[in-house]
């Protein structure tokens, strides 16, 4: 077996993170996928505010659900007050 | 349309909580409000995971894990220390679970309350430790299923109120909040980050597996929490009370209540006490006390 | 300036010319008055730190992890059912290289209660990464909390200066306290490696997985037994400023000694005299009187000792079913010796017994002439009554 060698001293000592958990994607979590109708979209950005991922990115008009975060929680198809956000089966897509 | 609460974000995607996790919506409010200029305590709670593994993070500001019953008290000292360093502007926020709360952690808590340490402390409260998978805190409602509750049929006890302890100790600044009054909370961060001296706010986080409900309903949950009168939302400034929220005509608890699986065994006689102590409590609030 | 302090005052005057950020502290005796002193301090001018008074121990302990990681020097002192209670906040200190400093006066820990001098408290948190230094004078109880932030801070390894509850702590001395000039040469700023700042935002203390978690306990392990040098260097340097010289033990008429007494803390001043005492009789006593338990100073023991000189090892403290523990770890620490003498180990004074110098010249005899059992007592300690 590997032998764990002694590191230099002047080698960090903890480990802080320092990357962004960004680089997680957790759009493979989702079973539904939501789909904002733009025809029937007005711009409130309820979606954008309520999403737990803070995966919905505020545009000039219809906002866009970053699909490589989105869980499929389904809060944005809850609220949306004009009801324009749709889930799809992830297969049927 | 112009958002209504700030369009920053300080926490990223790609964190690890539960689909619908009311307590990751808290956490972009809490940093909307406060600003970057902030440092996180983190005890051991849901939270300790969602911050990310090393060597990644999920949150553009400062972060310092710490023991399980030791985030008031860790607070307290990197205040201290940064202020030793003369740094007297950074806000520092204590970031804990109602078990790290209500449970563990109410001895420092109460410790740096009582010395009106200049710290934000606030508890996201899901009832339960989650983290380790849904066991009875004394934050339970009573009545709710928890793994640990299995011979009593759900929690013996009503919920502890840990505001009014809070209250006792006559801090400056005392608000509960929920995700699904987004201005509301973001309001009371930045509140308090204006507020020297101890502050405390609780914050209701619908919690999805533990509390068994579609994940899709959490904001609807948190609004019908306010709604039923189930968790009321108010401040107390400097010992006066005001409640943000009106709700005059109040909906049945039994509203906030079914949708949730871990309320399924109450009984209709249940469901009534636990309205007759909503009513209760909410006639004790509106006379200010 | 000489002064006539007792040992906790020692310890607060010490923290207090260390220009120490952050104190958190409790109060328990027999330590109260190190914290008390350092409020007077704050109070008067002279301690221009933060001194924060909180509701238990485990806070004292957690409130330095956050000012030590938010780049503060700090201070605490404790005792006894303290440091029990902090254990949990030891490991995360030393687990986070923050190079706290904490003074610990010895007590024995209840059931039942009792309040006096035992070295069980420090010993049983022998495995939380601690460096612990054991003063047997007022005087080293300050020179000793002076080099531990040295010590300390250029190890990233959190130290406890340990002293004997009553015995030292509330014993009045004629020490000579260093001026602040002199101090500030010998220790400079603390210069942490990266610390909580807004502007550059990092996550301490994340959760780690065991390929990194092994690797940074591989490291603390390999620093701690570095730390040998930089205790020894530490104490060159004292020397240098103040003419007092402190190593990793200190050795008393030892060269042509038949047997060794190995003591700590206060019973080492005390064997001091039982030596001479042995010697004006004719016998040929000698001492070593351990200062570093952690780091061990395993290795140059084992250079030290001699096949024919038995060593007499005085525990004040018990390790229950194996006994006293600097007699285990000096059994362990010669273990890899050639011809490593006999190791005969006396479990004295706990609970604040006394360890008088006739008690010490009699553990000395029963080993000089092997009259404690031969082999036997190499394995199981030999119990002293309280000579009172």
């Amino acid at each position: 077996m590997p032998r764990l060698e002694d590191e230099a001293p002047g080698t960090p000592n903890v480990i802080v993170s320092d990357r962004s958990m960004a680089e997680n994607l957790t759009g493979n979590w989702r079973n539904l996928r939501p789909i904002i109708d733009p025809a029937r979209c007005t711009g409130c950005l309820i979606c954008w505010k309520f999403c737990p991922e803070a995966c919905v990115e505020l545009t000039q008009k219809v906002p866009l659900i970053h699909m490589e975060y989105c869980k499929g929680c389904g809060v944005c198809v809850e609220e949306c007050p004009p009801a324009c956000i749709e889930f799809q089966p992830e297969d049927a897509s | 349309m112009k958002p209504s609460i700030p369009a920053q974000e300080t926490m990223t995607s790609g964190h690890v909580a539960c689909q619908g996790c009311g307590s990751t919506i808290s956490m972009r409010y809490a940093l909307k409000g406060l600003g970057t200029n902030t440092v996180v305590v983190m005890p051991a709670c849901c939270w300790t995971i969602l911050a990310g593994a090393a060597p990644q993070s999920s949150l553009g500001v400062p972060i310092l894990h710490s023991p399980f019953a030791a985030a008031a008290a860790t607070a307290c000292g990197v205040k201290a220390g940064l202020e030793a360093k003369g740094d007297k502007e950074t806000q520092v926020m204590a970031w804990a679970g109602d078990g790290g709360t209500f449970d563990i952690g109410i001895q420092a808590l109460s410790g740096a309350a009582e010395r009106d340490e200049d710290i934000i402390y606030v508890c996201y409260d899901n009832e339960a430790y989650m983290n380790t998978g849904i066991q009875r805190s004394s934050a339970t409602p009573a009545g709710a299923w928890t793994t640990t509750t299995p011979a009593q049929g759900g929690s013996p006890r009503p919920k502890k109120d840990l505001d009014a302890i809070l209250r006792a100790h006559a801090i400056p600044y005392l608000a509960t909040a929920t995700p699904a009054y987004a201005e509301d909370m973001v309001r009371k961060f930045a509140k308090a980050r204006r507020i020297r001296g101890f502050r405390f706010i609780h914050i209701y986080a619908p919690c999805p597996p533990g509390w068994k409900y579609d994940p899709g309903l959490t904001i609807e949950l948190s609004r019908l929490s306010v709604q039923t009168g189930i968790f009321p939302l108010y401040e107390v400034e400097d010992g006066r009370l005001k409640i943000n929220v009106p709700t005059p005509k109040r909906k049945p608890v039994g509203d906030f209540l079914r949708p949730q699986a871990r309320f399924k065994r109450l009984s209709p006689e249940d469901e009534a006490a636990i309205q007759r102590e909503t009513d209760r409590r909410w006639q004790a609030l509106s006379q200010g006390s | 300036m000489r002064k006539v302090l007792m040992g906790n005052h020692c310890a607060a005057v010490a923290a207090a010319l260390a220009k120490v950020d952050v104190v958190s502290a409790y109060p328990i005796t027999p330590q109260t008055q190190s914290v008390e002193l350092l409020a007077e301090m704050e109070a008067s001018g002279r301690f221009k730190g933060r001194f924060m008074r909180v509701e238990s121990e485990h806070s004292a302990m957690a409130e330095l992890l956050g000012a030590a990681t938010a780049g503060a020097r700090t201070f605490t002192s404790t005792s006894s059912q303290g440091l029990a209670y902090m254990h949990e906040l030891l490991h995360w200190v030393s687990g986070a290289r923050l190079p706290v400093v904490m003074v610990e006066v010895n007590r024995a820990l209840a059931a039942p209660w009792n309040l006096w001098a035992d070295q069980t408290d420090s010993l049983s948190q022998r495995d939380t990464g601690w460096m612990q230094f054991y003063c047997s004078d007022n005087q080293e109880i300050l020179d000793t909390v002076l080099l531990a932030y040295r010590i300390a801070e250029q190890a990233a390894i959190p130290a406890m200066v340990v002293f004997d509850g009553f015995v030292l702590s509330h014993t009045y001395e004629a020490v000579d306290v260093p001026a602040q000039e002199d101090v500030d040469r010998f220790l400079p700023p603390y210069q942490p490696r990266q610390q909580l700042d807004v502007k550059r935002p990092l996550a301490f203390g994340s959760l780690t997985g065991p390929r990194d978690y092994i690797r940074l306990r591989r490291r603390l392990d390999g620093d701690l037994r570095r730390s040998i040098e930089l205790v020894e260097r530490a104490g060159r340097e004292f020397e240098r400023i103040f003419g007092r010289r402190y190593g990793l033990w200190e050795e008393y008429r030892c060269e042509d000694a038949e047997a060794l007494l190995v003591a700590s803390g206060a019973p080492g001043s005390t064997a001091k005299e039982a030596v001479d005492a042995l010697r004006a009789r004719g016998r040929r006593a000698g001492l070593l009187r351990l200062r570093a338990f952690r780091p061990f100073p395993a290795e140059a023991l084992r250079r030290f000792v001699k096949a024919q000189t038995p060593l007499a090892v005085v525990d004040r403290n018990c390790s229950p079913g194996t006994g006293g523990i600097f007699f285990q770890e000096i059994k362990a620490a010669l273990y890899p010796h050639p011809a490593p003498p006999p190791v005969y180990g006396f479990i004295a004074g706990l609970g604040g017994g006394d360890i008088t110098q006739e008690l010490l010249e009699e553990i000395w005899l029963e080993a000089a002439d092997k009259r404690a059992e031969p082999g036997a007592a190499r394995v199981e300690p030999v119990w002293m009554e309280d000579p009172r």
